[in-house]
């Protein structure tokens, strides 16, 4: 009886075929937007996530605290209160797994005729695994290279392609204020941080070499950043804790006195840009559905219509021997029908439009497959609850009345 | 009485008006066997109409009892009233009441739709209750391309579709000319010889002459109840 039902809503629909193209456009614009809505939404996530797990995951920066001379403050960093040994120390904490010790400044790379600045970073092996940065070209420079402050160095992608070219980097000697370093890696690309920064314009040599060759210090072996990598996200509270005690403990702070030194959670960062745009693509979902729901009060609006005009025929089907809840089935299978024909196509203009807009634009669109099911759940949904009312309607009618109406 | 096919004691049927409640029917009764052929005659406002949806069970009375077939009508739940309305009962309405969008033998086959008939035996069952009413070879025609007297002829071959025992047939001929009114007549003389039992409603005598029994209803009440040939009308 459900097929013979659902050809008559197949033919009731083609019985008005302009009314039931405009009710499905509503179902249609409804899920198509909320399918692009979706689909842009979710690709920002994606984008900031990506941006996110470039910047590595769980750290803690260790800024060295402010000076004051003569009255005038140095601002964080400026001050000579954080050492080698206290990175060393926080190595041995619970919960921590990487710690590495940070002096940069931007430098000029000279190679032959060409010259470049980039951001020198002298650090330890920590670092690179710390911001899970990967070698693709050459090696990574160790511990002894560190300890003998070795003149090697590792080069970021855009430092490279500025100094040689296409040309391999590898084994290539270039020179920091006329110390030579060679190349004994290239690191893989990053792209942008969250602030804009690419990250692939950077020069990474051993921390004692920076100090004594590039940088110079007149402190040895202080250093004004650290960065602290904790295990888990769900650890870092108690690393901030465990850091804080035991930097206060080694610079024997008093109970009565400020830190001499900052930490920062680079995760709090991301997380807000996380929940910034996890907030976008809810408020996107959001306004599409509300075109989702007006499609469904269009559907509504005509099965109502409907309803109204073919009292006759529910008094006659009545009189033939249909029962309440045959009425009933056949009303919400024509209001289903129109709800998933009009959401099958709003999927595919939605899918195409997304498709579209990532052809035009640059930006990241991810169409998920439970994006789509839900689309679909909801527009079934739609058309079920939107089309029990009229259809309790038809099934409620009096024989003898609707036998009756002109 | 085993063979009776409607049995009716001291039918009431009162509607709540503006007025107070106005009673449509007062203690009717009536017995109708198998294999009659009925003319229910009246003026207007007299309650045959209100009788004939009782007969048909679209409407329930307000009191007294109704046995179609022996069932006792009131017991019934509305699926078993649909039930009987779809396999026991076949209408005939003044305005043919075809459905306009489909054709002839889908309109036909309609009740069948409801009986949980697959399609195939369907359009059989359609094109053959359309030969038995003298319209083959127009199963596929929409309602609207045929004359009036056509579309009564389908709305006799729907109510047969489903071989139901009795006929019940609101003023059938009112929309039609006196020459197809006739030929429709009988039409349902035929079928009433094939032993089919027909409860027809109509205000014009010579349509009622084709009946065997002719009952008149005034005022809600039975006036008269005349068989030809001439026999005492059975007792409720």
């Amino acid at each position: 009886m459900l097929g013979a039902m659902l050809g008559e809503a197949w033919h009731a629909m083609g019985a008005n075929r302009m009314r039931t193209i405009l009710t499905m456009l509503g179902m249609v614009i409804g899920v198509g937007s909320v399918v692009i809505m979706m689909a842009i939404g979710q690709g920002a996530q994606y984008a900031v996530a990506q941006t996110i797990s470039t910047m590595g995951s769980n750290l803690y920066i260790v800024i060295s605290g402010s000076t004051s001379a003569a009255g005038v403050r140095s601002g964080s960093g400026g001050g000579p209160t954080l050492n080698v040994s206290d990175a060393d120390a926080i190595a041995e904490l619970d919960g921590v797994t990487h710690v590495a010790p940070i002096h940069q400044g931007t430098q000029q790379l000279v190679f032959g005729p060409n010259n470049w600045s980039s951001l020198v970073v002298g650090t330890t092996p920590a670092y690179l695994d710390a911001r899970s940065w990967t070698i693709v070209n050459g090696y990574s420079f160790s511990e002894s290279d560190v300890r003998s402050a070795s003149r090697v160095a590792l080069i970021g992608k855009t430092a490279a392609e500025n100094l040689f070219g296409d040309d391999d980097p590898v084994g290539k000697t270039i020179r920091i204020r006329q110390s030579p370093f060679t190349i004994v890696g290239v690191l893989g690309s990053k792209g942008q941080n969250l602030d804009g920064r690419d990250q692939d314009d950077t020069l990474i040599i051993p921390l004692t070499t920076a100090q004594r060759k590039v940088f110079g210090t007149p402190f040895q072996g202080s250093v004004r950043v650290v960065m602290v990598q904790a295990a888990s996200s769900e650890a870092m509270p108690m690393v901030e804790k465990t850091v804080t005690a035991l930097l206060r403990q080694r610079h024997r702070i008093r109970d009565d006195m400020d830190n001499d030194f900052f930490i920062r959670n680079l995760a709090a960062v991301a997380d807000s840009a996380a929940a910034t745009t996890r907030v976008m693509s809810l408020l996107l979902g959001a306004i599409a559905s509300v075109s989702l729901l007006v499609g469904g009060i269009g559907i509504m609006n005509i099965m109502l219509v409907s309803v109204t005009e073919r009292t006759r025929e529910i008094g006659i089907r009545l009189a033939v021997g249909a029962r309440q809840r045959d009425i009933l089935t056949q009303f919400l299978l024509e209001a289903l029908l129109i709800s998933v024909a009009g959401c099958l196509i709003g999927l595919m203009l939605g899918i195409g439009g997304a498709l579209l807009t990532n052809a035009i634009t640059d930006m990241v669109i991810v169409i998920s497959g439970s994006s789509v099911l839900v689309a679909f759940a909801v527009a079934a949904g739609v058309g079920v609850f939107f089309g029990f009312y009229p259809a309790r309607k038809a099934a409620a009618l009096d024989p003898i009345e609707a036998l009756r109406y002109q | 009485m085993a063979d009776a096919v409607v049995r009716v004691c001291a039918l009431g049927k009162s509607y709540v008006t503006a007025a107070g409640l106005f009673p449509a029917l007062k203690e009717v009764d009536l017995v109708i066997d198998s294999g009659e052929f009925v003319a229910i005659m009246g003026p207007s406002g007299s309650g045959k109409s209100t009788f004939m949806n009782l007969l048909g069970c679209l409407d329930t009375p307000s009191s007294g009892a109704y046995f179609l077939v022996d069932r006792d009508v009131a017991q019934l739940a509305p699926d078993e009233l649909s039930s009987l309305r779809n396999r026991t009962i076949g209408f005939v309405f003044q305005g043919f009441n075809l459905l306009p969008r489909m054709n002839l033998e889908d309109n036909v086959a309609l009740p069948l739709v409801y009986s949980g008939i697959e399609r195939e035996i369907r359009h059989d069952k359609g094109r053959q209750m359309l030969a038995r009413v003298g319209l083959e070879g127009y199963a596929k025609s929409l309602p609207s391309r045929i004359s009036g007297g056509q579309q009564q002829r389908v709305a006799i071959a729907r109510a047969l579709v489903n071989s139901p025992q009795l006929i019940l047939a609101d003023e059938p001929t009112g929309n039609l000319d006196s020459h197809t009114s006739e030929e429709i007549m009988s039409l349902f003389e035929t079928l009433n010889q094939e032993g089919i039992t027909i409860v027809l409603v109509t205000h014009e005598p010579d349509i009622a002459a084709h009946a065997k029994r002719q009952v008149r209803f005034l005022d809600g009440h039975i006036v008269s109840d005349l068989a030809t040939p001439q026999r005492e009308p059975a007792q409720c």
